[in-house]
This record gives structure tokens, C-alpha cells and sequence, in this order.
């Protein structure tokens, strides 16, 4: 467990040094209680900003969702993902899968564990946000008390985008928003819109 | 006085003053708000805090050398820049322009300056730069607002590390009866573009009543500008002994520095408007970012070493 740490405390060290990242809690707190933050998608380093962000105390809870056919390719990969941040991997191919990711992240939950997830379902390579796949809405109704906290990246996508190999060092930020609940009776589409709507409101507009 | 005891001189009374201004921001503290948060107190003592840490790293540079100087501004330089790109939107097509900015321009700069090529490190960003940028952004084949996104990556070059860098390249003056004493050019210009920010806050808060031009900047008021120009015009005729300037053309020149200094931070608050932003980042605790602290100094610099170069350099 100690080299474990050790490495996930590297690791956030490291982002934040490239980065200079900062986070800003927006109608919202770090806060113990049990959440899912959700989060806009541009790089692979995502999860480790949100989770360098968090409080020190609430990071050993707090699990990243992330694709499995990526984080178990090789040993190094599989020992960051499932070691040091206690991934919750997923099989993102409906054909291959044996589990349902919605009962998977609602054990972790279960567990008392806190999640990040990335509704998009993938790496957004333009502006703005993809449509949410369906698995936040299952997740939000099958766990009406926990919290869904917005979280929007700005500029860890500019740092380094697809198909480059060298990161220019631009400062990235993130926002924190307000927290949402499922509310009884809501259908998919209004949930998911709320969601969406939730998130890009924490991002900045676009001249 | 030799360099290094004109150097304890000056930087003794910068801390004398420093120190006299930290106790009275902790009397006010404690005399006003204890216990509890107080704006204006908080800030000023944050303030302070920064002068501290900012006074000390230029002082530690001029100590270690030529290289510590240039090395500092060339940090300066590349956090400036940071904080320029991060905040002005650019896209994947601009990646490699980018990569050239920080990577190659920046270094090369600093470079040509500390082997004191004025020839090239005169021309490098404006003509090559200039050149070179765009070719690489056409080459990333996006052309959506393809001249706005070119004339963004050439800005944060031109402020951030071109003008900048017209600091330490005070060192590679040869004034004649005035060698090896180039940091104390440095030290005067910092002194007084800096203390210009500080007298214009205080004239300002003190009798600032007619917003000089609240759209760009709503916290500037005529008599902050006045009162701020004149009272860092007199610090730097005061300064005359430190320089190859007699006290009139000290005057002069700290004048002619003030104006673009106050340039410096209005249209760098126009592009902050414009980007809607208070500060460029939050590096320096109740200063906002590097290049908040560093905006007057940019638009002074360049003019600055010119008019030396032009009037005392044979």
C-alpha cells in the first residue's frame, strides 16, 4: 500500500507541475459525502487532474471509471489503473462484456467509495461536449442519494492533443459545480440534458 | 561606490522600507480586523508578503551573476507566457507554433542575449518569429480564424519573452565609465516601473475620484495615474546616483518609463476584459499572475534600453 501512494502522490506532483492546475469550488465544497464527479473528456490525464485536485484525505475514496481495453494493454498501465488509483475498468464493448458497468460502479458505491466518470464515453477531440451516453442516467437513478458533481477541465486537451508527443506546459483549470441528484420520476433524456447542461455551464465561452 | 556597495545600499533601503511597511500592515491587522478576514488588509499584507519574495529572487539573481539574471527573467518569460496562452484560446492546428514559442524562440532568446548578439536577438521574434509561426500554424491545416489565432501566438511572444527580455539585456550595454555595472540599469528600472504600480494604488485608494477609463480598466482613476507618475518620477530622479544619468535626465527618463508602464497594464487589462478575466493567473498570492506583475514592466523595457542605448552608448 505505502509504494502505492507513494506512486499515486508522484503522480499528482508531477500533473500539477506541468499543469499548474487549479481548482475552483464553485456552489460547492470539497466535501466527504459519497459523489460521482463527471467530467468533460480530452485527455487521458483527465482523472488524475480532478483526482490531483481533490483534498488528500478524499483521494484514498475516490475511484476514476476508465475503459479497460486501454488500462489493462500492458503491466505498467494495469498497475496504474488498478493499483495506485483503484480504477473501476470497464469493458467498453457490449458484445465482449461479462459485467454491467452500471453494476459495477454502483458496488464501488456500494462500498462507500466516491467515483469519476466520464459521461461522454470517450475522448472528445473538438470543442464543447459530446452527447452523455445512457450509463450516468442508470447509475444516478439506481443511487438516488448520491451527489453528481460537475467538473469542467479547461485547457488539458491544448496541453497535448491527440497524436502529439511533446506537451506544451499551459496552465489548466478546473471547475467544480454544483451538485445534482436524480429526482424520482425523471425520464433519461431530462436527466441526461440537465447533466450536460450542468457541466457546459462551467465552461468558458468560446469566442 | 563599487557595484556591490551601491547594490547592498539600495537593496538595504528597499528592505528598510519593506520592513517599515510590513509592521505597519501587521499593526493594522491586529489593530483592526484580529481575528476576522479584512479586504483591503489582507490584500495589502498578501501584498507585501509577494514584495518580499519578488525583492529577494532579484536580489539572489544579480548576486549569482549574469546568468542568475538572465536566468530569472528567462522564468519570467516563461510563465508570462503560460498564463498569455492558457488564457487566449488557440487550437490544435496552433500545437506546433506553440511548441517552436516555448521550446525553441524562448530559449533561443535568452540565449543570443547572454551572449550578448544584439544583431539577432533584436530581430529573432519580430522578423523570424513572425515568419516562422505562421508557416508551422498553416502547416497544422486549420485555417478557422487562421490570421486572429497567428496574431495571438506572435502577441504572447512579443510581450512575454521579446519585450521582457530587453531586461536583462541592459547587461550587454558597454557605457563608457559605467562598466559592469548593468544590473544597477536593471535595478533602476524595476524600481521604478514597481513603484509607480504601488504609488498609483495609492493615490488612487487615498484620492481617486474620475475613473480615468472604467471600460478597460475600472479601477484606474486620473489622480492614481497622476499622483503614481509623479511620485515614481521623483523616486527615480532620486535614484540619479545609481545610473550614468545626471538627476535631471534620470527624471526624464523615469518619467518616459512611467507612461509606457501605465500603457503596459491598460492594454494588458484590455485583452484581460477582453478575454473576461481579472487576472492573468493566481502564481503570486494578492497579485494575481506573473504576468500581472510584469505587464508595465514589458511595455518599459524595450524603450528603456533603447533610449540608453541610443544616448549613452557610443
Amino acid at each position: 500500500m505505502g509504494l502505492e501512494r507513494l506512486t499515486g502522490s508522484a503522480l499528482c506532483g508531477f500533473a500539477k507541475l506541468i499543469t499548474g492546475v487549479r481548482a475552483t469550488w464553485r456552489d460547492n465544497a470539497p466535501d466527504a459525502r459519497q459523489r460521482v464527479y463527471f467530467a468533460n473528456h480530452r485527455s487521458h490525464g483527465d482523472f488524475l487532474l480532478i483526482w490531483a485536485s481533490l483534498p488528500p484525505a478524499l483521494r484514498q475514496s475516490t475511484r476514476p471509471v476508465a475503459g479497460a481495453d486501454y488500462w489493462l494493454t500492458d503491466r505498467l498501465r494495469r498497475y496504474i489503473a488498478e493499483r495506485v488509483f483503484r480504477g473501476v475498468l470497464i469493458d467498453r464493448s457490449a458484445a465482449s462484456r461479462q459485467a454491467d458497468p452500471v453494476a459495477q460502479m454502483s458496488a464501488a458505491l456500494a462500498a462507500g467509495d466516491s467515483l469519476i466518470v466520464f459521461p461522454e464515453g470517450t475522448r472528445n477531440l473538438g470543442d464543447g461536449l459530446l452527447p452523455f451516453k445512457s450509463g450516468i442516467y442508470h447509475l444516478a437513478r439506481a443511487n438516488p442519494a448520491v451527489e453528481f458533481v460537475p467538473v469542467w477541465i479547461e485547457n488539458l486537451g491544448r496541453v497535448m492533443p491527440k497524436g502529439s508527443y511533446v506537451p506544451v506546459p499551459l496552465l489548466c483549470s478546473l471547475s467544480f459545480g454544483g451538485a445534482l441528484q436524480w429526482q424520482a420520476g425523471e425520464a433519461k433524456t431530462d436527466f441526461l440534458a440537465r447533466a450536460r447542461t450542468a457541466l457546459l455551464d462551467l465552461a468558458p465561452a468560446l469566442d | 561606490m563599487n557595484l556591490s556597495e551601491t547594490l547592498v545600499a539600495v537593496f538595504g533601503g528597499v528592505f528598510a522600507v519593506l520592513a517599515a511597511a510590513s509592521l505597519v500592515g501587521a499593526v493594522l491587522k491586529f489593530r483592526l480586523a484580529p481575528a476576522t478576514p479584512h479586504a483591503v488588509i489582507d490584500n495589502l499584507n498578501a501584498r507585501l508578503k509577494a514584495w518580499w519574495v519578488m525583492i529577494g529572487l532579484i536580489a539572489l539573481a544579480i548576486w549569482a551573476g549574469d546568468g542568475g539574471v538572465i536566468g530569472l527573467f528567462a522564468f519570467i518569460s516563461f510563465q508570462c507566457l503560460r498564463e498569455f496562452v492558457s488564457l487566449t484560446h488557440t487550437r490544435r492546428g496552433d500545437h506546433r507554433a506553440l511548441l517552436w514559442s516555448f521550446f525553441v524562440l524562448l530559449p533561443l532568446q535568452y540565449y543570443l542575449i547572454a551572449i550578448g548578439w544584439y544583431g539577432l536577438f533584436s530581430i529573432l521574434i519580430p522578423v523570424y518569429g513572425f515568419l516562422l509561426l505562421p508557416i508551422s500554424a498553416a502547416l497544422g491545416s486549420d485555417t478557422t480564424r487562421f490570421l486572429e489565432r497567428a496574431a495571438k501566438v506572435q502577441w504572447g511572444l512579443m510581450i512575454c519573452v521579446y519585450c521582457l527580455s530587453h531586461v536583462p539585456a541592459l547587461l550587454t550595454l558597454q557605457i563608457p565609465g559605467y562598466e559592469g555595472k548593468g544590473a544597477l540599469l536593471i535595478v533602476f528600472l524595476v524600481l521604478v516601473v514597481q513603484s509607480s504600480d504601488v504609488f498609483q494604488y495609492v493615490w488612487g485608494k487615498l484620492c481617486g475620484r474620475h475613473k480615468l477609463n472604467p471600460a478597460v480598466s475600472p479601477s484606474k482613476t486620473v489622480e492614481g495615474l497622476l499622483g503614481g507618475v509623479a511620485s515614481s518620477t521623483a523616486v527615480g530622479a532620486a535614484m540619479w546616483w545609481i545610473t550614468p544619468f545626471s538627476p535631471l535626465q534620470a527624471a526624464a527618463v523615469a518619467l518616459v518609463v512611467n507612461v509606457l508602464g501605465f500603457f503596459g497594464g491598460f492594454v494588458l487589462s484590455a485583452i484581460k476584459r477582453d478575454r473576461g478575466v481579472k487576472d492573468w493567473g493566481s502564481l503570486i498570492e494578492g497579485h494575481g499572475g506573473m504576468l500581472d506583475r510584469v505587464d508595465s514592466i514589458s511595455f518599459s523595457a524595450p524603450v528603456f534600453f533603447h533610449i540608453v542605448r541610443y544616448w549613452w552608448v557610443p
